[in-house]
């Protein structure tokens, strides 16, 4: 049972480790600034996932330590990461596409990035109609 | 085993970090050096916690946690001072 744990934790600690390695290179590697927001949001966040797993296990199959801070940590890089790149997505369209050469997006309205001030919300909320008293019977 | 699976995680996210340096230095846009910061806490969290299962205390995670939050607190901020040249408005 020993060597499952130690397999399993060396599995994971390999599989962090090269997740991480590759997400890094990727962020040198990769042509332009949106593929290389690809690779350190998705593989790092694996890779770092994996370590944080494999110290959970570690933990409680030799140590006798059951806890759940890992996961916490886990779960808060999970949650992060995709605000984070969607954060520099939007920077990155500011800074380096104008919006000519952008797809319009659906329906009314432009890009938020590049109309900050707009308030599309408040147009739709004078949109929609408003409940008769047919509807509530 | 686990300590040869430890030192070549271990390898593995200094050169990580190393990249990542390399890329905060020479970067084409800012929007390149704010990633790879973000990257840089994101692989020192790992360094933590490898360092961690090294030691077999269970005392780094507060750290990595900390770690975790001001990272994420930085990139937004840095990225939102891009976008609106503000932070808080």
């Amino acid at each position: 049972m020993e060597l499952f744990w130690e397999l399993l934790v060396s599995g994971l600690l390999v599989v962090g480790g090269f997740f991480g390695l590759v997400g890094s290179y990727g962020l040198v590697k990769l042509p332009d600034p949106m593929t290389r927001l690809h690779a350190p949001t998705k593989a790092a966040t694996l890779g770092v996932g994996s370590v944080l797993i494999a110290s959970m296990v570690y933990f409680a199959a030799f140590k006798g330590q059951v806890t759940a801070h890992e996961l916490m940590v886990t779960l808060f890089l999970f949650l992060t990461a995709p605000v984070t790149a969607h954060f520099i997505a939007k920077a990155n369209m500011l800074r380096d596409h104008r919006p000519e050469d952008l797809p319009r997006p659906e329906g009314e309205g432009d890009w938020a990035v590049y109309t900050p001030m707009s308030d599309t919300s408040a147009e739709e909320l004078v949109e929609t109609p408003e409940l008769t008293d047919e509807d509530r019977r | 085993m686990i300590g040869y699976a430890l030192a070549f995680a271990i390898g593995c996210f200094a050169l990580a970090l190393l990249f990542n340096l390399y890329r905060v230095v020479r970067a084409p846009g800012v929007t390149d050096r704010i990633l790879a910061l973000d990257t840089m806490a994101v692989n020192a969290i790992a360094l933590i916690v490898l360092f961690g299962i090294q030691e077999g205390t269970a005392i780094f995670f507060e750290a990595s946690i900390l770690y975790a939050m001001t990272g994420f607190v930085a990139t937004v901020a840095y990225a939102k001072f891009l976008l609106r040249g503000d932070i808080i408005e």
